[in-house]
């Protein structure tokens, strides 16, 4: 199994630009199943260079209020995670848009973690969040998405040791996911006190093939830059996004807001 | 074979587990990167400090003076007439202060939480009781309680949220999912995901990440140390069937575990037939642990719906999990209107008001018992006193059930 490299020639491409990259979140069936992949392209012409999507489950302890509405609308209209995959098919067939899944454990788990990330792989998925699967739990997903040649992406936090960081850094592929501040998912209206120092202690740990994205509460395109400026490689942005999404926002007004969140990247 | 008092424990082979925090293919720590440093650091708190024998004799002298332990455990004759069968114990968690096993692992837990300097203590309730033990202990030992309920559970245990304010307490409604104990757990969890660095989180049940499902076992074990001691000391001899209701698992993991090595003695755990884990559940992970689960073909949680609050979850301790495994333990689901049938049995048979979610137990405990010898020695665990329940069994009293309406 070849190894999809569209993730790490995204992160190249973006860095040769002098910028860093945009990671915009969608959950899968917003606003409604048929739209999520015009939503998706709104997001992916605004700016977007790799895509978040979401998988809704019934008890997702890392959200906050909004991205936990978020999963019970996807959820009421029975998206799973093969709805996701069926939308990244779709996607596949005209985009090279670096797409994440982001799921909770247990859909994995039901469906057998090699079946899953055989299905991710061949519907052109690129890598897997899974938020609830820290390193301890995670040998046996690291082989799967190993042979099946996705990113395991695993998250860094302001509680994260020195030395568990560079564990971490063994088990994980395409980037770290820095958690800016504690709490759930959520906007913020600045850059967590918590964020510049845990991205200046984590950054010398870095092996060199693992870049370095930061999201939780990001909203803004002045909170962006202030992240970039102490050299992130990316800025995930996801609540906000279902926030304007949940209110009723056109694609192109989302394609708008995209553009001027893509716009803090460049600096 | 004649035993008598001291007793030693016995010895427990699968005391030694969990193995890095598993039990067999069961538990774990499936949460949120920001707590494991958390759960890292209450594993070595525990292990540290719970030992420690000023931690041990001031958690004995609070459960004695303060929580009225050593709960007696009652020769039921009229029941054990009743059901012509086995001669029938109770062991009476129900007479613990604030009636209910759930102070025991409260005061434990909220004594390590003093320990590790943890002043502000979160807590998930279902039924009332958990909510209840925590403000107590909290207010006993000077900690700040907040206690996360269901807004369904609220309504349907109100009596139990006013005590939980008069204690001390300030509770939190959760109006996300189906607004019962496990949005309670989930949200809990996202406070502690919050608020880690000064915050104790005090779960339960059995349930949930390691270590908690150890600890909490191990704070709970004194009901079947306790029934241990005192059958031999009565009957000289050991039980030869234990009985507990399982919503978590809590207090049936504290009557089973110290006998898990009496080979001899069978455990018969009674879950609510809409919130049966482990009788209609398959492997999933919920709340940080690999376990039975209620789930559908791709892994969402199904709601659930029992009477008692207390059972009311769709997953169980991973212990239980284990035990069910390997045949360790037995668990049948029993029906709301078999649980009140159970209720109005020991009501009128004992001059005992059982909670609703003891009544499960009563109901199975009394089936068994009628099918086996009169020398056999069967021991209910009544987990709480029924006085929460009231309205609720009045409310069933005057509706037609669904055979009725028929």
């Amino acid at each position: 199994m070849i190894l999809s490299q569209r993730l790490n020639r995204r992160f190249e491409e973006v860095r040769s630009r002098g910028e860093a990259a945009l990671i915009g979140y969608i959950m899968t069936g917003e606003p409604q199943l048929e739209r999520t992949l015009e939503y998706i392209r709104a997001m992916e012409a605004g700016g977007i260079d790799v895509l978040e999507l979401g998988v809704p489950f019934t008890d997702p302890v890392a959200d906050g209020p909004i991205l936990q509405a978020a999963h019970a609308r996807a959820l009421r209209q029975s998206a799973t995670v093969h709805t996701a995959l069926q939308t990244v098919r779709e996607l596949r067939k005209g985009s090279e848009l670096p797409v994440l899944l982001m799921t909770y454990y247990n859909p994995v788990f039901k469906l057998g973690e090699e079946s899953f990330a055989r299905r991710c792989s061949e519907a052109g998925v690129d890598g897997v969040i899974i938020p609830d699967l820290p390193i301890e739990e995670a040998a046996s997903w690291v082989n799967q998405a190993r042979k099946y040649g996705l990113a395991r992406i695993f998250f860094v936090t302001p509680e994260t040791d020195t030395e568990r960081v560079k564990k971490i850094c063994e088990y994980a592929s395409g980037f770290l996911y820095l958690v800016s501040r504690y709490g759930t998912t959520g906007m913020n209206e600045t850059v967590a006190p918590t964020a510049i120092p845990l991205i200046e202690r984590v950054r010398p740990l870095l092996p060199e093939d693992l870049r370095l994205a930061v999201g939780f509460g990001f909203s803004t395109r002045a909170q962006i830059e202030t992240v970039v400026r102490a050299k992130v490689d990316g800025v995930i942005v996801g609540s906000a996004l279902a926030a304007r999404i949940a209110a009723g926002a056109s694609p192109e007004a989302l394609a708008d807001y995209v553009r001027e969140l893509k716009a803090g990247t460049r600096l | 074979m004649v035993a008598k008092a001291p007793i030693k424990q016995s010895p427990t082979k699968l005391s030694e587990l969990p193995q890095e925090g598993h039990w067999g293919e069961f538990g774990g720590q499936f949460v949120p990167e920001i707590l494991l440093p958390a759960l890292k650091e209450l594993g070595r708190a525990y292990r540290e400090i719970s030992v420690r024998f000023d931690f041990q004799s001031e958690l004995k002298a609070l459960r004695a003076d303060y929580g009225g332990r050593p709960t007696p455990l009652y020769f039921a004759k009229r029941l054990t007439e009743y059901a012509g069968g086995a001669r029938i114990f109770l062991k009476r968690e129900d007479l613990v202060h604030g009636g209910a096993h759930s102070l025991n692992n409260a005061l434990g837990q909220a004594l390590l939480a003093r320990a590790m300097g943890k002043r502000r203590v979160i807590a998930e309730t279902g039924a009332g009781q958990h909510g209840v033990a925590t403000a107590m202990a909290c207010a006993v030992l000077g900690l700040s309680a907040e206690i996360y309920m269901g807004a369904r559970d609220i309504e349907r245990q109100r009596m139990n949220v006013q005590r939980m304010k008069l204690l001390g307490a300030t509770v939190h409604p959760v109006t996300s999912g189906s607004q019962t104990l496990k949005d309670a757990i989930s949200e809990a969890l996202r406070d502690w995901v919050t608020n880690v660095p000064t915050t104790y989180y005090l779960i339960g049940s059995v349930v949930g990440p390691h270590p908690y499902p150890m600890i909490v076992r191990d704070f709970q074990r004194v009901i079947g140390d306790e029934i241990k001691g005192q059958l031999l000391r009565r009957e000289q001899r050991l039980p030869d069937l234990l009985v507990a209701c399982v919503g978590g698992g809590s207090n049936a993991l504290g009557t089973f575990f110290p006998f898990v090595n009496d080979e001899k003695v069978q455990f018969l755990g009674a879950e609510a037939t809409g919130a049966a884990s482990l009788s209609h559940g398959s492997v999933g992970v919920l709340h940080g642990a690999k376990t039975f689960v209620l789930q559908d073909e791709h892994g969402a949680i199904r709601e659930t719906h029992s009477v008692a609050a207390g059972l009311d979850y769709p997953a169980v301790g991973p212990e239980h999990a284990l035990y069910k495994k390997l045949g360790r333990g037995e668990y049948v689901p029993v029906s709301d209107a078999e649980a009140l049938e159970g209720f109005r049995l020991l009501a009128r048979l004992e001059g005992i008001l059982p909670a609703l979610e003891a009544a499960h137990a009563v109901y199975a405990g009394v089936q068994r018992a009628k099918r086996m010898k009169r020398d056999a020695l069967v021991v209910i665990t009544l987990s709480g006193r029924g006085d929460k329940d009231l309205e609720t069994v009045l409310d069933y009293d005057t509706q037609p059930t669904s055979e009725q309406a028929l």
